[in-house]
């Protein structure tokens, strides 16, 4: 019987070799899962990695994808190191998407292009506010913000619906619920004339940086995770844990918002129901993977847009389910803690010992 | 036939070999010293007799058998039973839970409830059943695993410094308790560091240092200057206690009062207490008696005092936050050392963060290397046996890291300092060290309030004591006019002026 043992010292090994070999059982799975549906699974895997990286469209629309996960991801990670479990980052996605739309059809023809950075920064503030009210209802009749924050989501999305069905919705749109299409003065930016990657994937990236200066290298940082690893020691040194919950929902929210407004401004051009398209939640898996690490963060949330684009991929050329995209992110995510054990644990295939051990055993290979 | 038999135990650790050849024989009713430094082995040791390690190499016999102790559960099937030093007991369930889990699961909670109630009367040892254990103290988690280990009917009691929480009238019934459990049949392994314990209650001793055993001797022969060479190669070192002139009150308390903040906590009733600039003031006590509650108002992690209750060289503080303590020069030492006083998880030089502003820049910006140099001299300083500033404070001993919290207050130039506990669980080397440091404070011109179970610490120390018994605080009594028997009367709650209640008191 395979037994699990603790390890004198958690081992750095493991904790580079996990992500790969989750990695592996995830593709592992997969073959079986294409086998299972009566797919070659060579070719259902090249959906997933060979295909998107075929040409430069393809790149550009991993970057694009990448954008809100990276951004939503890093918000979360700082939550999480926290011990601040917000759950709604969609709902600050969709509340940042409308907030910026709401600026950008303010602009008419003649605008300048300083809009782009209002939407954004109203894109922001409406993320930020919306996890405000998680803090708030947390820090002053102490909700529990797993819960506040899920349900916030759906309070969002019926926002959302209300105005495309009702007061925003498009005059000449044939009654679709959508709004306008933003004028150009509003667009975010491209890297490349004709392909879709914009400015967000290059301000994503800094995020990256200013995370990871902020966790590593600010009082501020510091202080918000010792509060989430030891809070008696946080209230020993006096870091206050009503300020770190606040600055978590915020940044998190924020960068929620951010999110949502690179993408309505950016790849969508107008607000639709269809904006939510789950970001927020993977987030959650990309922070994971990521290891709550920024550097981790911006790999992980490469992996997932990938499986998004192979999700489509599959779906249009081979006739599988799309759902195939979640299966894939949820597997990953699964390996990826159960893999994890061998951090802290390893594996003895032995139940009991003789009384007369070989000295040798410990380092034998299971 | 011996109860239990060890023949060349080995046990390698990938940095450290704990245990070398370690030999050792516990007669029926034989109370059997194990004495060693922290980091000398003795710890691995008992872990291996008690299931919980395999070792590398040797033989274990049990009874004139030769065993494989798998598990806790057969050594406790053997007629095994062991208190830690640092508890395994889980925070959210009461006591009597606690020990129910340990024991066969036919037995109803109510009997074991029950049968707590009357182990603690027969031996003394205060626990309330009920109670979860993430409220109570240190000491009172010691009792509820004294009481798990007894609950047992164990014939061989393993003991890891089961003596370092109670009041020296505990002591004394807490022998007799032993030696009763001795002259019944059953063994005893006594693991201490505390010399005349050593000699006045254990039949044979066996000396631990580095790993190997350096001495098999008979206790009551020996003086504490030959068991302490044996322990640490040399004899400790001899504190100077100089004479000095107390100077202005640096921490004034006055009608210091607190409703508790949880259902099991204390109320602090009417406290009141100076420590002035070069004094040491000590504060003894049984824990569980506002020890922690009083603690958390000087430090200020409990605001709740009125401003005026407190007062910092003159500023009333009974309101601010430990930042703004520390810079009026108040640093706090706490007891708990893993998660309160250090984060586990992170490294020292970012340990240092929590009190230390000198590696923060404007706007809160960390210098890392600063933070680095910073624990790297506290380490160099105190003599910290760490892998470097960046070994995770989890993974320092509590001897060690003990050092390093206190050298990182210390360092800071405090001119008042709190410290509890400052020496529980620590080796004999390291303990003198830490006391010498105090000293050196306080003869620099700080004043220390040092509050510590451990008697003989604070006879060691303090230029004047104060009692906390039920959450009030006696009047003082300078050292050399004090015994440790009249200290003892007080920490029952009674002393020359009893308070309104004090009936009630004595009569609990």
């Amino acid at each position: 019987m395979p037994r699990l043992e603790t390890r004198p010292a958690p081992s750095r090994a493991f904790a580079v070799a996990s992500p790969l070999i989750a990695l592996a059982l995830t593709v592992a799975c997969g073959i079986a899962l294409f086998a299972l549906l009566g797919k070659d699974p060579a070719r259902g895997l090249s959906m997933f990695f060979v295909e998107p990286f075929r040409g430069a469209y393809g790149i550009s629309e991993i970057a694009v994808k990448a954008t809100p996960l990276m951004l939503i991801g890093l918000g979360l990670a700082v939550c999480f190191r926290a011990n601040v479990w917000n759950i709604g980052a969609e709902g600050q996605y969709i509340l940042g998407a409308i907030a910026a739309s709401g600026v950008a059809m303010q602009a008419g023809p003649g605008t300048g292009r300083w809009i782009v950075v209002a939407l954004l920064l109203a894109g922001v503030a409406g993320g930020m506010a919306w996890a405000a009210l998680v803090a708030f209802l947390r820090d002053r009749m102490n909700a529990n913000e797993v819960l506040v924050s899920l349900m916030l989501v759906y309070v969002a999305e019926q926002l959302l619906g209300w105005l495309v069905y009702g007061p925003w919705k498009d005059p000449q749109g044939y009654n679709f619920p959508q709004t306008i299409t933003f004028l150009d003065p509003t667009k975010i930016p491209r890297l490349v004339a004709g392909l879709r990657v914009h400015a967000g994937f290059v301000v994503a990236l800094l995020a990256v940086a200013a995370c990871w200066l902020f966790l590593f290298r600010f009082r501020a940082g510091f202080a918000l995770q010792v509060g989430g690893l030891a809070p008696a020691a946080a209230r020993y040194a006096g870091f206050s844990s009503r300020a770190a919950l606040w600055t978590a929902l915020l940044v998190s929210g924020g960068a929620a918002g951010l999110a949502g407004a690179f993408e309505v401004a950016g790849p969508l051009g107008q607000l639709t129901p269809y904006v939510p398209a789950g970001y927020g939640f993977a987030a959650i898996i990309v922070a994971y993977v990521g290891r709550l690490h920024p550097v981790g963060i911006a790999f992980s949330a490469l992996l997932m847009s990938l499986f998004y684009i192979g999700g489509e991929l599959a779906q249009s050329r081979l006739g599988l389910p799309k759902s195939l995209t979640g299966v894939f992110q949820g597997l990953l995510l699964f390996s990826l803690l159960a893999c994890d054990t061998l951090i802290h644990y390893r594996v003895r295939w032995r139940a009991a010992l003789p009384s007369r051990a070989a000295p040798a055993q410990a380092g034998s290979r299971p | 036939m011996h109860r239990l038999e060890l023949q060349d135990i080995s046990k390698r650790y990938p940095a450290v070999r704990a245990n070398d050849r370690v030999s050792l024989r516990v007669a029926p009713g034989e109370i059997h010293a194990v004495l060693g430094e922290n980091g000398a082995g003795k710890s691995t040791l008992m872990k291996i007799i008690y299931g919980a390690v395999q070792p590398d190499e040797g033989r274990i016999l049990w009874e004139g058998r030769e065993v494989a102790i798998a598990s806790p559960q057969e050594a406790r099937r053997l007629g095994i039973s062991m208190v830690y030093q640092h508890f395994s007991l889980f925070e959210a369930l009461t006591a009597a839970e606690n020990v129910w889990l340990g024991l066969e699961k036919s037995i109803p909670l109510a009997d074991v409830t029950r049968r707590i109630a009357e182990m603690s009367r027969v031996y003394g040892l205060d626990v309330d059943p009920q109670r979860p254990v993430h409220t109570l103290s240190v000491g009172e988690r010691q009792r509820v695993e004294i009481v798990r280990a007894l609950l047992a009917r164990p014939r061989l009691l393993i003991l890891d410094e089961p003596t370092s929480v109670l009041t020296p009238q505990a002591v004394e019934p807490l022998f007799a308790t032993l030696r009763q459990l001795a002259a019944e049949g059953c063994s005893i392994l006594y693991i201490s560091h505390k010399l005349d314990e050593i000699r006045t209650l254990c039949h044979h001793c066996t000396v631990l240092r580095g790993g190997r055993v350096t001495g098999e001797v008979d206790p009551a022969a020996e003086t504490n200057a030959s068991l302490s060479r044996l322990m640490i190669g040399a004899e400790p070192p001899q504190l100077r206690h100089a004479a000095a002139t107390p100077g202005a009150p640096a921490i004034e308390v006055r009608g210091l009062g607190l409703a508790r903040a949880d259902r099991f906590g204390v109320d602090l009733a009417d406290i009141a207490f100076e420590v002035r600039e070069r004094e040491i003031l000590g504060v003894a006590g049984v824990s569980g008696n506002g020890q922690q509650e009083l603690l958390a108002a000087l430090s200020g992690e409990d605001t709740r005092a009125a401003p005026e209750a407190i007062r910092l060289f003159g500023h009333p503080v009974g309101r601010h936050p430990p930042r703004r303590r520390r810079a009026r020069g108040l640093h706090f030492i706490p007891e708990e050392r893993l998660g309160r006083g250090a984060v586990p998880a992170l490294s020292l030089a970012q340990n240092t963060l929590l009190t230390r502003t000198e590696p923060v820049a404007r706007h809160g910006w960390i210098r890392v290397t600063r933070a680095a140099e910073l624990a790297q001299a506290l380490i160099r300083r105190f003599n910290v046996k760490a892998g470097g500033p960046d070994a995770p404070a989890e993974s320092l001993s509590g001897g060690n890291l003990q050092k390093f919290l206190v050298g990182r207050e210390i360092d800071a130039g405090p001119r008042a300092l709190v410290v509890a506990q400052p020496t529980w669980g620590v080796d004999v080397g390291a303990a003198a060290q830490i006391r010498g440091e105090l000293l050196a404070l306080r003869d620099a011109g700080a004043a220390v309030l040092v509050v510590s179970e451990d008697l003989d610490e604070l006879f060691e120390i303090c230029d004047r004591l104060v009692v906390i018994a039920r959450g009030r605080v006696s009047p003082s009594l300078a050292t050399a006019a004090a015994t440790p028997e009249k200290i003892g009367e007080w920490m029952s709650g009674m002393w020359e002026t009893p308070p309104p209640d004090a009936r009630e008191v004595a009569g609990a």
